[in-house]
């Protein structure tokens, strides 16, 4: 008996280009499947890492003109040192070295678990005016047991030759202190090259452990 | 010849509604799913005159981060809180320890305030009655609150649990928007497996949407 193959237009309804098949919302037909927004590109994960960086074209990491916005996601960020800062910069394309010029503002809001302290406040410590080292998404976190770092990161057009790259991050950790802190840091690297390598590191010693994960985000 | 098309119970898989066909996950079959994309839409609730709603499942270790979108909440009662509470297990009990920060941006309709402020009566100093993320919805029939709540890797039993919320408020009194930023932890190693949605006083409508994050 001869094997037979369905083609793309055997099915009971008209096919739309990029689209997938599912069943309607009657379960008694076909109609094409819109696919999600957020694609999920790379996850890696710390295991007493120096760095975690994500290179386009490899490790199938994917950080071009392909999505107009990136997001990074670090979860469970947890330090070999204590009393660290979490920290990123980027390479431009056909550079070297995670260096690139960066302005930026952080602020944050911290609280302690005694009650005794509350706080709004700009921090000229983790800002930077086109400043080359790495910017703080964290700072000051603890390598307690328990003591962690999560948050997000938005990196916007990248591949971008015309504008500057803008970013912002948002985070919560558990301050040394046994504070609740969240942090905000908002920048954009300053250069008219395309971006297409981010490095996450510790300001001192290793990440002991955490995730970081790379989605794109399709803007049609 | 007549033409011969392929329809949709002619598939070697149960039909479900809305979802796709994918190849399953030893390759060797169909099964139904949702296709691309890394936010799923686990659960959603509408509430109607209620006082609280509460996420009792799917809160695991399938998801490194969740995600909850509150749509509209709107009170009966003016000038209300809306809390969100965690529980460690399973939602017998909404009591886990938080420690929090809370700031909010506010302005007025008629221009005559604004405002960047820390909140000392939102935030949580190892308080376990639950976080509040909206101060005063008002209740008039355009009146409500819309957050999107973070909460990452609730199944880990080394960390806290962390979570984000961002949240608008039309607010009773004053006629004012408020940008509610709240964030936190759940001081417990112990997995982080319900979460319920409370409103201060009276009963709210609205809807929350829980999804998982891959």
């Amino acid at each position: 008996m001869a094997l037979t193959k369905f083609n793309f237009n055997s099915f009971d309804l008209t096919t739309a280009a990029s689209k997938g098949l599912a069943f309607n919302s009657s379960a008694n037909g076909f109609e094409t499947a819109v696919e999600g927004s957020m694609t999920l590109i790379k996850t890696l994960t710390a295991s007493s890492s120096a760095t975690l960086s994500f290179v386009d074209g490899s490790s199938s990491v994917v950080l071009d003109n392909t999505y107009p916005v990136y997001l990074f996601k670090y979860i469970n960020i947890h330090p070999a040192t204590d009393s660290t800062n979490f920290s990123f910069q980027a390479n431009a394309s056909g550079g070297s070295g995670y260096n690139e010029t960066i302005t930026s503002t952080y602020f944050k809001a911290e609280h302690d678990e005694g009650d005794s302290a509350t706080a709004l406040s700009y921090d000229t410590d983790f800002d930077q005016a086109q400043g080359t080292g790495f910017q703080t998404l964290v700072g000051g976190l603890g390598n307690g047991n328990d003591e962690s770092a999560s948050g997000q990161l938005y990196l916007f057009n990248p591949s971008s030759t015309t504008f500057v790259k803008h970013f912002f991050g948002v985070s919560q950790y558990y301050h040394k202190s046994n504070y609740s802190n969240s942090h905000r840091a908002g920048g954009y690297f300053n250069t008219t090259s395309a971006i297409d390598e981010i490095q996450f590191k510790m300001s001192s010693g290793n990440i002991d452990a955490g995730t970081i994960k790379l989605y794109g985000i399709k803007d049609s | 010849m007549a033409l011969s098309k392929v329809n949709f119970n002619s598939m070697n898989v149960t039909p479900a509604a809305s979802k796709a066909i994918k190849f399953n996950s030893s390759n060797n079959g169909l099964e139904t799913g949702d296709i691309g994309g890394s936010l799923v839409l686990i659960s959603e609730q509408t509430a109607s005159g209620v006082q609280t709603l509460s996420f009792t499942s799917g809160i695991d270790s399938t998801y490194k981060e969740y995600i909850f979108k509150c749509f509209d909440i709107n009170p009966g009662t003016d000038d209300q809180v809306f809390r969100i509470k965690f529980s460690i297990d399973g939602g017998s009990n909404y009591n886990a320890t938080v420690t929090s920060t809370s700031f909010y941006a506010l302005h007025r309709e008629d221009g005559s305030t604004a405002s960047l402020q820390y909140h000392t009566s939102m935030d949580e100093a190892q308080g376990t009655s639950g976080q509040q993320i909206a101060r005063s919805i008002g209740n008039g029939s355009d009146e409500s609150f819309c957050a999107t709540v973070h909460l990452f890797d609730p199944s880990n039993t080394t960390f806290v649990k962390h979570f984000i919320s961002r949240g608008n408020e039309y607010q009773s009194t004053n006629d004012e928007s408020r940008d509610y930023n709240i964030a936190g932890y759940v001081n417990s190693t112990s997995a982080v497996n319900a979460v319920q949605f409370l409103i201060g006083g009276g009963v709210f409508d609205g809807t929350i949407k829980m999804y998982g994050v891959l």
